[in-house]
């Protein structure tokens, strides 16, 4: 049974159609890849998911849940996490503090529970922290944890972004061109720590540029071109497939 | 935890020794007991309350609002009409007061606290406007037009009548401590971080799963709660409003204190107001002079220091004492490992 299935998705800008009718049965427990050419429509399928946009028409379903068109809020709260492609964090803050925020949607405490410190509050901090340092240690940052999160390495900072996102307790991650930025040592220790993702029982579907690394992680890929599914399957059969060739070199003349 | 204890020591010396400056004035040999100087204080106390409750709203979560005055008013009005038109204590309608301006801020925020900052910003400046003009026009012959409301009875504490500036003094400075102890304690928990959150990227923010439109709500009906009671103790001090002590200006001297004296940071706010507010008072004599200094160190500020006079610490996490080097992945099986150096490259 599908964790995330989307039924005839559909999104358009105008009279730019960027996702037409999309459906697609996302498993639990596997790296699932999305490729395809620029403006394929790759990133606004993962803002309709993620309730950043809503659709024109079609639905989306998490674990048998009608989720079309909930805020991005409820749909993290549900167990879906993503990052951004054009990286999006709290700068000026710690990177501990960066990874806290992730922890908010898990958190109880409200207004009156600030102000009177009542004892499950100062349990729930103490106990965010600690998740927030086992992130960072999780994705290699942990030293780091009092420096400001604009001052990392590009590549750095895209691993504090999965350390944000896995720390809203996900059970599917988004990570949208996770390796974009990155040199090739800090490539090949993304895959390791895409493989750990899924080790800990994360189902992950990734957008990424660098086949190289699709095609190695990634149990089964899903092409997108013009917002329609052109093909999709184990990385092999991708590979061969004229549709995907001819998408990404174009046609012999 | 270090840091907690040393900030609540300094705060509590801070409140201390104003606390000791009406018995000290006198005895300096101060002109009239210091009565003046004190009268002056407690308006820097009203503006440091409003300024400590628009931080809520400016400072932490980041939204434009221009318009505190507007609930500032509606709390003092309030104030002022349940106790001569109702017979309640003064003091009494402290709540009530704070609960209408949440109220008022409630109904202004919920459709439009979405849009983005300049837009809100001109919103909250319509706010101002529209609240004094309905106190000028004597809206539902409640507010007694453009002279106001006088004749506000005498503030009584456990029997006790607050008659002289001394006594308004420590009722008001009181409150201003208090606001300092639950301003600290909501900006240092999960509401409070989530503001910051907000303020920094909204879209981030809610990709953590925050909801944003909430939070922001609730930031800006609380900020307004308090200037609604902060507006009580404006007519206690007073004893007469009229629509003049609420004017689109006002907004922007507390909008001037939050950002000059740093968003977000409690002692910059402090700062701030005692350097606004007191030294406005000390060049009275020169009016005209005093706005041009005024304005040329708002754009000297701008240009130097955009991040306030002294601006926001970061929050210190007690971490529990566990090093760097000990393995954080504990009680899981398996440990991804990029590289150590990984992280440090090009930092």
């Amino acid at each position: 049974m599908s964790l995330l299935s989307l039924r005839g998705l559909s999104k358009s800008f105008g009279g730019l159609v960027a996702v037409a009718h999309v459906s697609l049965e996302l498993e639990a427990d596997a790296v699932i890849g999305l490729i395809g050419p620029n403006g394929a429509g790759k990133t606004t399928l993962f803002n309709l998911i993620t309730g950043n946009q809503r659709p024109d028409s079609g639905g989306i379903f998490f674990d048998g849940r009608d989720i079309t068109g909930l805020p991005t809020h409820a749909v993290v709260r549900l167990g879906i996490a993503r990052t951004f492609q054009n990286i999006r964090l709290f700068q000026s803050m710690s990177l501990l503090e960066n990874v806290l925020a992730g922890r908010h949607c898990r958190l109880r405490a409200g207004l009156a529970a600030s102000l009177l410190r009542p004892p499950f509050q100062r349990r729930e901090e103490r106990q965010a922290v600690r998740r927030a340092r086992d992130e960072l240690a999780f994705v290699g940052l942990e030293e780091q944890r009092d420096k400001p999160a604009g001052g990392l390495s590009h590549g750095s900072q895209r691993l504090l972004e999965i350390a944000r996102a896995l720390a809203t307790d996900p059970r599917f991650l988004i990570l949208d061109e996770p390796a974009g930025g990155m040199n090739g040592q800090e490539t090949a220790a993304l895959m390791e720590l895409i493989a750990a993702i899924r080790s800990r029982g994360v189902s992950v579907l990734l957008i990424e540029h660098d086949m190289n690394l699709v095609m190695k992680v990634c149990r089964r890929i899903v092409v997108l071109e013009y917002g329609v599914v052109i093909a999709q399957g184990a990385p092999e059969h991708i590979k061969r497939d004229p549709a995907v060739i001819e998408a990404y070199l174009g046609s012999g003349e | 935890m270090i840091a907690a204890r040393r900030s609540l020591l300094s705060w509590s010396a801070f409140f201390a020794s104003l606390a000791a400056l009406p018995p000290l004035l006198p005895l300096l040999g101060v002109d009239g007991g210091g009565a003046v100087q004190i009268g002056v204080l407690n308006d820097i106390g009203i503006y440091l309350i409003l300024a400590l409750s628009l931080n809520i709203i400016l400072g932490h979560a980041g939204i434009f609002h221009m318009g505190h005055t507007a609930f500032f008013a509606v709390g003092a009005y309030a104030a002022a009409i349940l106790n001569t038109s109702c017979g309640w204590p003064i003091l009494s309608a402290l709540p009530v007061a704070g609960l209408l301006a949440a109220l008022l801020a409630f109904l202004v925020a919920v459709p439009v606290i979405r849009l983005r900052g300049d837009y809100l910003l001109v919103v909250t400046i319509g706010v101002v406007e529209i609240v004094r003009i309905c106190l000028v026009n004597n809206i539902f012959g409640l507010t007694g037009g453009a002279n106001g409301i006088a004749g506000i009875g005498r503030a009584v504490i456990l029997g006790r009548r607050l008659t002289t500036p001394a006594d308004i003094f420590y009722l008001i400075w009181s409150f201003a401590a208090l606001s300092v102890l639950l301003f600290s304690l909501l900006e240092n928990s999960r509401f409070g971080r989530a503001l910051n959150y907000i303020r920094e990227d909204e879209v981030a923010a809610a990709g953590c799963g925050i909801n944003t439109g909430r939070h922001k709500i609730q930031a800006f009906v609380l900020g307004a709660f308090w200037a609604g009671m902060a507006g009580t103790l404006f007519a206690v001090k007073t004893r007469l409003v009229d629509p003049e002590s609420f004017t689109f200006s006002e907004s922007v001297m507390l909008f001037a204190i939050v950002i000059l004296g740093g968003a977000g940071s409690m002692a910059g706010i402090v700062l701030g107001t005692f350097l606004l507010i007191g030294l406005q008072e000390i060049f009275r004599d020169f009016l005209e002079a005093r706005m041009l200094v005024f304005g040329a160190a708002m754009v000297a500020m701008m240009i130097f220091r955009p991040q306030g006079l002294l601006p926001a610490r970061a929050r210190r996490y007690d971490t529990g004492g566990r090093t760097g080097a000990s393995p954080g992945a504990a009680g899981r099986e398996k440990k991804p490992g990029p590289p150590a150096g990984n992280g440090a490259a090009g930092t």
